[in-house]
């Protein structure tokens, strides 16, 4: 069942389109991931499932509410991390807990949400004294705190080191364990890859492509890499000849390919021919950094 | 949109999405007290202005100029007045200015409480302490240096409450046009110091050339201080005062819901 419906999502600022025709289904229960380049309307997208902006056409629904229309109703079954939001600087982080627990008629326990977010040794530092990612932290919390049944967080990682991205990988994923909903907007393709069950590749204000992580890779005309050190030089024609070749890249001697199965065995096929040794053979599975920049750099030319 | 709307899945709750909060309140009371200055300047700048003024000798003998009143009397509603205008003028914008800035608005609009909550809040704290600090005058006044408790009370009530109402829509105009906490207090500081001047910080409005005293008497503060000073002679503060009061009250706060920007 989908708990978030967007169709022909339209959104302009100034003349200038943002959003240019979004539609997807976010399924109860999954990890949806929205990627894209920066500007890309990542943003204003999940802005309009907010209610935090009204869109110039097409419709969104949560839970069959308008986020626009119904807000408060919206409100209390969405949780939200908002890219670029403060507190005041000098409400304490206990306090900040408190306050937002109020907001909800049936808000979960702050206690064990601000142990499980490392943040109970802080729970009497004000906000302007936290560290960026203990800012983060909170307002992840905050996100959970009235036990909504979708939460949406905009570039949830950033600004985290390297160990507490991966705690709060872990936390998504009880999270999501938990029966909740999560919209993740992010550029970390390594985050999208091991958490979204599903992502939307959003680009100039379009959906790019739309698939499991897996598909993703496999839809991308790379999705196989295959390098080598050759031996001596192979001619270039027989290279380029090859079949379901994406790219032919040189450096340092070494040869990478991007391609599919195809092209691995007429590789192969191909060396044995010219009698040349391939060194180094390596033949890899693309990354979802390869897809996506795959996916995104017919525009951006 | 013609589509059906399917039927929300969830029972909706109780809305308690009032422009009035109590927890955003309570919070947003307990974040003035950590502001030690504007502590100082809202609460205790004008009792203290008032007692190094009363320990004046001069200040405290009867002036014919004054109409037989002494200066520190006709210094008590001046003294009322101020901390209304530090605390609507200057305070209150910055802190509502900075909160927009900061996104702190814009995080509440995603909750099931309005930011209009925070609005409200702000000007119930700074309404409430404008009012302590005009209470906390009038105590001095009256303890320190035996000034009469005002002898018309409900029309100095009045005149007060309005004061306080003007000074808020003020601060509420300012916050609307500033789209940075300094440019917030550059703008409040352009019109502090005429405010003041127009109280009678300077030079109490009985003192001022007729002529002077009649154009302040069109401005906010000015006309409050006149109303004030009647109320505490005893008579009615005047309608033509409290209308003009009540008249910037209005006009300022129509200008602020026009203008005012949530982010």
């Amino acid at each position: 069942m989908s708990v978030i419906e967007v169709s022909e999502l339209r959104k302009s600022y100034g003349g200038r389109p943002a959003v240019d025709g979004v539609s997807f289904a976010v399924e109860e229960g999954e990890i949806f991931g929205i990627l894209g380049p920066n500007g890309a309307g990542k943003t204003t997208t999940v802005e309009c499932v907010e209610g935090l902006r009204t869109p110039d056409a097409g419709r969104v629904r949560v839970t069959g509410l308008d986020p626009v229309t119904d807000h408060e109703a919206t409100s209390r079954v969405l949780g939200a991390q908002l890219q670029e939001s403060e507190l005041q600087p000098k409400l304490t982080v206990r306090e900040a807990l408190e306050l937002y627990a109020a907001f909800y008629p049936r808000p979960a326990d702050w206690r064990p949400l601000a142990e499980r977010l490392g943040l109970t040794d802080r729970l009497s530092a004000r906000f302007g004294k936290l560290s960026g990612g203990q800012k983060q932290r909170l307002f992840i919390a905050l996100a959970l705190i009235g036990n909504p049944r979708i939460v949406v967080l905009d570039e949830l990682t950033t600004g985290l080191d390297p160990r507490a991205r991966r705690d709060t990988w872990q936390l998504i994923e009880d999270v999501r364990a938990s029966g909740v909903t999560v919209l993740l907007v992010t550029h970390f393709m390594e985050e999208a890859q091991r958490l979204c069950d599903r992502i939307a590749v959003i680009d100039k204000g379009r959906i790019a492509a739309l698939d499991t992580p897996a598909g993703l890779i496999r839809r991308s005309a790379g999705a196989t890499m295959i390098s080598f050190t050759p031996s001596e030089p192979l001619p270039e024609d027989a290279l380029t000849a090859l079949p379901g070749l994406a790219s032919v890249e040189y450096r340092d001697g070494r040869v990478t390919l991007a391609g599919t199965d195809e092209t691995v065995n007429a590789v192969i096929t191909l060396l044995a021919r010219s009698h040349v040794t391939a060194h180094q053979l390596r033949v890899t599975d693309a990354t979802l950094d390869d897809a996506f920049l795959d996916l995104t750099k017919g525009e951006a030319a | 949109m013609t589509t059906a709307v399917p039927k929300p899945i969830t029972a909706v709750p109780k809305p308690n999405a009032s422009v009035l909060n109590t927890a955003v309140l309570r919070s947003e009371v307990r974040l003035f007290r950590r502001e030690p200055g504007a502590l100082f300047w809202i609460l205790l700048f004008p009792a203290l202005l008032l007692a190094i003024l009363g320990s004046i000798p001069a200040f405290r003998h009867a002036d014919p100029d004054l109409g037989g009143l002494r200066t520190i009397d006709v210094y008590v509603p001046v003294a009322v007045l101020l901390g209304l205008i530090v605390g609507g003028l200057q305070s209150m914008p910055q802190t509502l200015t900075g909160y927009r800035e900061r996104g702190i608005l814009r995080r509440m609009s995603a909750t099931p409480v309005r930011p209009a909550a925070l609005l409200s809040a702000q000007m119930l704290v700074y309404g409430g302490a404008a009012l302590a600090s005009g209470l906390l005058a009038l105590a001095v006044g009256r303890l320190a240096f035996g000034v009469r408790l005002p002898r018309q009370p409900l029309g100095y009530l009045l005149a007060l409450v309005l004061a306080v109402l003007v000074a808020l829509a003020l601060g509420a105009v300012i916050s609307a046009l500033s789209r940075t906490t300094k440019i917030a207090g550059a703008i409040g500081s352009a019109v502090f110091f005429p405010s003041m001047f127009c109280a009678g910080v300077w030079a109490p409005v009985q003192t001022m050339p007729d002529l002077l005293a009649r154009i302040v008497g069109w401005t906010p503060f000015g006309a409050a201080a006149e109303a004030l000073n009647r109320a505490a002679a005893g008579d009615w503060p005047g309608w033509g005062h409290l209308g003009v009061v009540t008249a910037w009250t209005v006009l300022l706060t129509a200008a602020a819901a026009r203008w005012f920007r949530w982010e």
